[in-house]
């Protein structure tokens, strides 16, 4: 039985189509990483998942319960973190978590063990209040009252929105050893580099999966080769590359454009001769291998930074 | 033992651990912020004294100035009982009918008292003499109020001349004021306060804490748990419940100690009454909470839709009976107005609880209306 299981949901917010036609299967002990930009319906379907909201359309189930018939049953095996911090700021750590044990019919004692790696982080600070944490801090804080119940599928949206880069890596390798207790995990990220350390993925833009597939298939799914451009004028060279009838796409990364080339039409050799041609100096061309989010950008056809 | 605990009984073992929680949660929440407390516990003091002494109708030490050009035994005695009484201070004897014009124009004096001349020898042998009370009518309460205290002054030493038979045939109109024969304000303001109070803290702060679940994203947890979502809202009611009774005991020892109201009928079915209104207002409270979603629509439809109703149409600073039709009948469906009657009846009169049945009755069916409707209108999801 998959841990979670949706089929063709679809949503709307007046005529705002939030969600349309999203299929996805969560196997038992899986992390499953929604990829994709703010707005494109990330939250909506956890809500649906986490029986926050009831679907216009399709059916979805959490370990076999369905979401709109037996939500009562759901809440109790799930562990739900909501994209903004959800904690009380003015109770103090501890008193955050005992109060959602308490929610959960549970305690502190009787359940340490699940969250006794995380929580060992943030015992230092056990009495300070929850609005004073840092940004990790406080998601830590939050991944551990989502534990506290011992839940089977854990729903966390955007854990690592605004935590510092330090923190989202020891995030990352607190799920994965979530994941080898058997705890099956939905996990969304704006952040593409996150999508490579889950064992399926799924593109989202605009209410729609692009793609359902492992990160390594998705990367596989690259059919052309990527090269990466720099130079002096990046902002200039950016609509150059554009202007190039031989360029098939040109995204900005970071401190390179990523740039595909119509077969036979073009050859990083012309490029160069080009960009030179047009008085680009310290041009550098590079074969590179695509990431996951070089597939998120072919696949929407759209930067989304 | 724990599995055992956890299998036959899940949901009231843990509903009552859940419950218990969250009170201590919501009580750190008041305690921890600073506004809350204000509010919760300095506000019915601050509005009882604020309504029974700086928004009071009563008028002390006004000064007076008094023209007598006949300087005999009845005026005199006049002047010396406006003298030793709380009311009146006298600013000075005026000289001429010229100076009242000028004493009024500098703001020295509230009221001047103009006796007419050989003032004693027209009462005790034309049976009647003139006395011209003059107060500034500008300010109309004031004037209004002053000036009855001294009509009731002099009617009082006419009668004291009726007694020792010094005049034998004198008519005075008999003025009597019932219940609150001083016009002390707060008997009137007591009991329009506790029903703002209340109101105020029940409604006001259980829907904006709801509120602020629902801001914050804490509402989301609590709904993705085991907690069945009423007792989510329950638990929430509960320590508002607390805190109200908290500032009905506070309201009732100042406003019997401190302001001198006593509670003339029935302490108990005083507190039974209350614990009736503060439920409806905890209803109406939840109802609030299920139709808004932000602190601040909270804030305003307590605000607004609670709070000058009240203020207006309860009968607390006007009488409804001087109202239009349509907002007597809105006045009507208004909780505060039904109990501020009762506690007025109970409290004030010293009337028995057959006396507020009516009253009693209207709360009630209030209560389970809302209720009702607050409990159909609960949302077990975000939408």
């Amino acid at each position: 039985m998959n841990a979670v299981s949706a089929n063709l949901i679809g949503k709307k917010y007046g005529k705002l189509q939030a969600l349309s036609g999203i299929s996805l299967e969560v196997g038992e002990g899986d992390i499953f990483g929604l990829i994709g930009p703010d707005g494109a319906g990330k939250t909506t379907l956890f809500r649906i998942l986490a029986t926050l909201i009831l679907p216009d359309e399709g059916t979805a189930s959490v370990c076999g319960f369905d979401v709109i018939k037996d939500y009562a049953k759901i809440r109790k095996v799930v562990g739900y973190m909501p994209g903004r911090f959800s904690l009380y700021q003015d109770l103090t750590v501890l008193e955050n978590l005992t109060f959602f044990a308490s929610v959960f019919h549970t305690t502190v004692e009787e359940n340490y063990d699940s969250v006794k790696d995380i929580y060992q982080q943030i015992e230092p600070f056990k009495n300070r209040r929850a609005g004073a944490l840092s940004g990790g801090m406080k998601q830590k804080l939050a991944l551990c009252c989502a534990l506290i119940h011992e839940p089977s599928v854990l729903f966390l949206d955007e854990p690592t929105t605004g935590v510092d880069p330090v923190s989202r890596k020891e995030f990352w390798t607190m799920l994965q050893r979530l994941k080898q207790r058997g705890i099956s995990i939905l996990v969304s990220t704006p952040y593409m580099d996150e999508a490579s350390l889950c064992d399926r993925i799924a593109l989202i833009q605009n209410g729609k999966f692009l793609k359902t597939d492992t990160p390594q298939n998705i990367i596989k799914g690259f059919d052309s080769e990527l090269w990466s451009v720099r130079s002096d004028h990046m902002s200039k060279l950016l609509s150059d590359l554009r202007l190039n009838e031989g360029v098939s796409s040109s995204f900005a990364f970071g401190d390179a454009h990523h740039v595909t080339l119509k077969n036979g039409k073009c050859n990083s050799h012309d490029l160069s001769v080009y960009l030179d041609g047009l008085k680009h100096t310290n041009v550098c061309i590079q074969k590179i291998e695509p990431n996951v989010e070089d597939c998120f950008m072919q696949l929407s056809g759209k930067n989304i930074l | 033992m724990n599995d055992f605990s956890n299998m036959t009984k899940p949901t009231a073992k843990g509903n009552w651990i859940f419950f218990m929680a969250f009170v201590r949660k919501e009580f750190h929440h008041i305690f921890r912020d600073k506004m809350s407390m204000l509010i919760l516990l300095v506000m019915p003091i601050l509005m009882l004294i604020l309504f029974g002494y700086a928004l009071n109708t009563e008028v002390k030490n006004s000064k007076v100035a008094v023209y007598d050009p006949s300087q005999d035994e009845a005026t005199r005695a006049i002047v010396e009982k406006l003298q030793v009484n709380d009311y009146f201070v006298l600013h000075r004897m005026l000289k001429s009918p010229d100076e009242v014009d000028r004493v009024f124009k500098s703001g020295e004096v509230a009221m001047v008292v103009v006796f007419s001349e050989h003032f004693y020898e027209s009462l005790v042998h034309g049976g009647k003499a003139q006395i011209q009370l003059i107060a500034d009518g500008t300010d109309p309460n004031t004037a209004n109020t002053i000036t009855t205290y001294a009509s009731t002054i002099i009617n009082n030493y006419q009668q004291e001349l009726l007694k020792t038979g010094a005049i034998p045939y004198q008519i005075t109109p008999e003025v009597k004021l019932l219940y609150n024969p001083s016009m002390v304000a707060a008997y009137n303001f007591v009991p329009g306060v506790m029903g703002m109070i209340i109101l105020l803290i029940c409604a006001m702060m259980t829907s904006v804490s709801i509120a602020r679940e629902k801001e914050n994203g804490t509402m989301e947890i609590l709904l993705v748990s085991p907690m069945k979502p009423l007792y989510v809202i329950l638990s929430k009611a509960v320590p508002y419940f607390f805190l109200s009774v908290v500032n009905l005991i506070t309201i009732l020892l100042i406003s019997v100690f401190v302001m001198g109201v006593p509670v003339a009928g029935s302490l108990f079915w005083l507190i039974v009454l209350s614990l009736l209104y503060i439920f409806v207002s905890l209803a109406l409270g939840l109802l609030i909470s299920s139709v808004v979603n932000s602190q601040m629509a909270a804030m305003l439809i307590s605000a607004m839709g609670l709070m000058m109703p009240v203020m207006l149409l309860s009968g607390m600073l006007f009488p409804t009976e001087n109202m239009p039709v349509a907002l007597q009948a809105l006045s009507d469906i208004i909780p505060a107005r039904w109990y501020i009657i009762a506690v007025k009846k109970i409290m004030i009169k010293g009337l028995s609880v057959g006396s507020i049945l009516t009253e009693l009755a209207i709360l009630g069916s209030m209560a389970i209306v809302l209720v009702t409707v607050s409990l159909r209108n609960f949302k077990i999801r975000l939408e």
